[in-house]
């Protein structure tokens, strides 16, 4: 094996800025470590501990038959906002800020429900795929768990995610209560395909109608071509059987494509030759643009991106190297760039991406940064490989207006006041 | 026979060599030999309503049926005109479409009257889905659309007469990533 050689690094009051604002270069962290100017308070901090620690000296607890986060975690929860006549119509938000890595852990992937979570016997339940094709066919679950399956790690965003974007004013919320309703998740299930061959496709087909077996059996139409290409049936989200609001026994997955389309407690999948007109795809999901038209059937989740750190509500305790790290994402294919702005957009620099880069995934970002006590506002700018960049708000209410609710992805800016608080601006 | 056919190996290999050509330029089927656990059916319950009617059971409802259903299982949420509460508003549009805040009615937006029967049948009311009978569906639809100024106040409703109906907004969309 040969022993690389690693440049002595300066110390980190010479590194040079190469962007406004003080970002630094992204490879610094890689090199050095973390120096962090301000940790010698906190080891002097650890040192006047000196009572002695009862987990030192007392047997631990017993084995647990499913693990729990530690009682010191439990803040890290998902912000549910729901209807208050009706309990079980409304959201839960992932609290991205608090998380790390790309993966969502399931208790927290975010929920949107339209009257509550059935809980399903997986015995009684059928996937049904009927309407133009050769036989019309029922599978039970025990079948679908012996067919050959697929995984595939990736995001889903409803189509409502970040829609508080389109306020006048900018509304002051943490990260993920406010853009968290996207989560990633590797899915393992059967494809679609293999079900629909099942079942003869009939030449006329363009479309599928998917259907839940929630308290309102909702459903949405997608094109065939889609559903033949790359959707599958999700039967379990990061190796366990899905969570119940995650839509256990199976859901859709529609990689790239709005939430609202990766139908969960999927029951029937009925083949058409015309889209079902459902008032989820007509009345809602859908954009209207200031000339009075909307958009409709506007699938594929635009090119985004979000720093969860440092982000609303948080404070930066002092001039000091910060690192920068968010998340970003793409309905079209894979991360290609993600750009950082310390300076409110006047100049960028790149950030370090995570590796693997897999498409339609969360792919994470990170960029060192000094911050020298002064106000400064952040922004992070997304490419995707398709050539797709994040615009900002300014160009993309210029575009659509601001009645449109669904399908935002502009730029996100938080401003850091010289206290070191960290606030939501445009 | 020359050197180049010495062994059995070299001789099956050279007679084969044409297949295992085409073999390789012939396209791959990576897909796995599937389970075929599919079990036919044949009288199943079909939910989803077409814009051309198909989907719609036989039935109907009249706009005075409507209105009484309306007050006993929707006015709680959606106000007694329909005007919207807890739940959103479903008539009484003011503010057209291309205003800053437009009031999307299933009059001023709606583009398909089946949708409303398709919605209503699987999804209302919110405390019992999926419980109505399809002669108190079309009776809803009819005081909808009646409250939202598309229908006569006579007007009754079955399979025939609900796809006809021409919504103000059917010509409203655009349809970005369709087939």
């Amino acid at each position: 094996m040969t022993r690389r050689f690693i440049r002595p690094v300066p110390p980190a009051e010479e590194w040079p800025d190469i962007a406004g604002g003080g970002l630094l270069d992204r490879r610094l962290f890689l090199r050095s470590g973390l120096l962090l100017a301000g940790s010698a308070g906190i080891r002097n901090a650890l040192a006047q501990g000196d009572a002695p620690l009862p987990w030192l000296h007392t047997p631990g607890a017993p084995f647990s038959a499913y693990g729990q986060p530690s009682p010191y975690e439990r803040y890290t929860a998902r912000r549910i906002g729901a209807n208050r006549a009706v309990a079980g119509n409304g959201v839960s938000f992932t609290p991205l800020e608090e998380l790390a890595g790309t993966i969502t852990p399931n208790g927290l992937h975010f929920e949107r429900h339209h009257n509550g979570v059935p809980q399903i016997d997986p015995a009684l339940h059928r996937l049904t795929v009927h309407g133009r094709v050769r036989q019309a066919l029922a599978f039970d679950v025990k079948s679908l768990l012996r067919y050959p399956m697929r995984s595939q790690t990736l995001f889903i965003e409803c189509g409502g995610n970040s829609n508080a974007g389109w306020h006048s004013e900018p509304v002051q919320r943490p990260a993920g209560s406010v853009h968290g309703l996207v989560s990633c998740a590797e899915w393992t299930g059967v494809p679609l395909s293999v079900l629909l061959d099942e079942a003869g496709v009939d030449a006329d087909a363009s479309w599928v109608i998917a259907e839940g077996a929630d308290a309102g059996a909702m459903n949405m139409s997608i094109p065939l071509a889609k559903i033949l290409d790359d959707c599958m049936l999700g039967l379990y989200q990061n190796g366990e059987r899905l969570r119940p609001e995650n839509g256990y026994p199976m859901r859709l997955i529609v990689p790239g494509w709005e939430g609202v389309l990766h139908v969960k407690w999927l029951q029937r999948l009925e083949l058409s030759a015309q889209p079902v007109m459902s008032r989820n795809e007509t009345a809602k999901y859908t954009e209207l643009l200031p000339s009075g038209k909307a958009r409709q059937f506007t699938f594929t989740m635009d090119c985004k991106s979000l720093i969860t750190t440092p982000s609303h509500g948080q404070t930066l305790p002092g001039p000091d190297i910060y690192q920068i790290t968010g998340l970003a994402w793409s309905g079209h294919g894979r991360i290609a760039r993600v750009e950082v702005s310390a300076d409110g957009g006047n100049s960028w620099a790149d950030a370090a991406l995570q590796g693997p880069l897999l498409p339609r995934s969360f792919t994470r970002f990170r960029i060192p940064w000094r911050w020298d006590g002064t106000p400064a506002v952040l922004k992070s700018r997304a490419t995707d490989d398709a050539g797709n960049v994040q615009p900002e708000r300014a160009t993309l209410v210029a575009e659509r207006g601001r009645a449109g609710y669904f399908h935002y992805n502009a730029i996100i800016a938080w401003t850091v006041e010289d206290d070191g608080l960290v606030s939501h601006t445009y | 026979m020359t050197d180049w056919f010495r062994t059995r190996t070299e001789r099956v290999l050279l007679l084969t060599l044409p297949a295992l050509l085409a073999a390789c330029a012939a396209p791959v089927a990576p897909r796995t030999e599937s389970a075929r656990l599919g079990q036919p059916v044949a009288n199943h319950e079909r939910l989803n309503v077409f814009p051309d009617g198909r989907g719609l059971p036989p039935g109907h409802g009249n706009v005075a049926g409507g209105r009484e259903l309306f007050a006993r299982h929707c006015a709680a949420c959606h106000g007694d005109a329909g005007q919207g509460g807890t739940a959103e508003e479903l008539a009484g549009a003011k503010r057209p479409l291309n205003a800053s805040s437009p009031d999307k009615t299933i009059g001023s937006y709606w583009p398909y009257a089946t949708t409303l029967f398709d919605f209503i049948r699987r999804a209302k009311p919110m405390n019992a889905p999926g419980t109505l009978s399809a002669d108190e569906v079309y009776a809803l639809c009819a005081w909808l659309l009646h409250v939202n100024g598309v229908i006569d106040g006579d007007a009754v409703l079955d399979a025939q007469t609900l796809p006809a109906i021409p919504m103000p907004n059917r010509d409203g969309f655009l349809r970005i990533e369709a087939p």
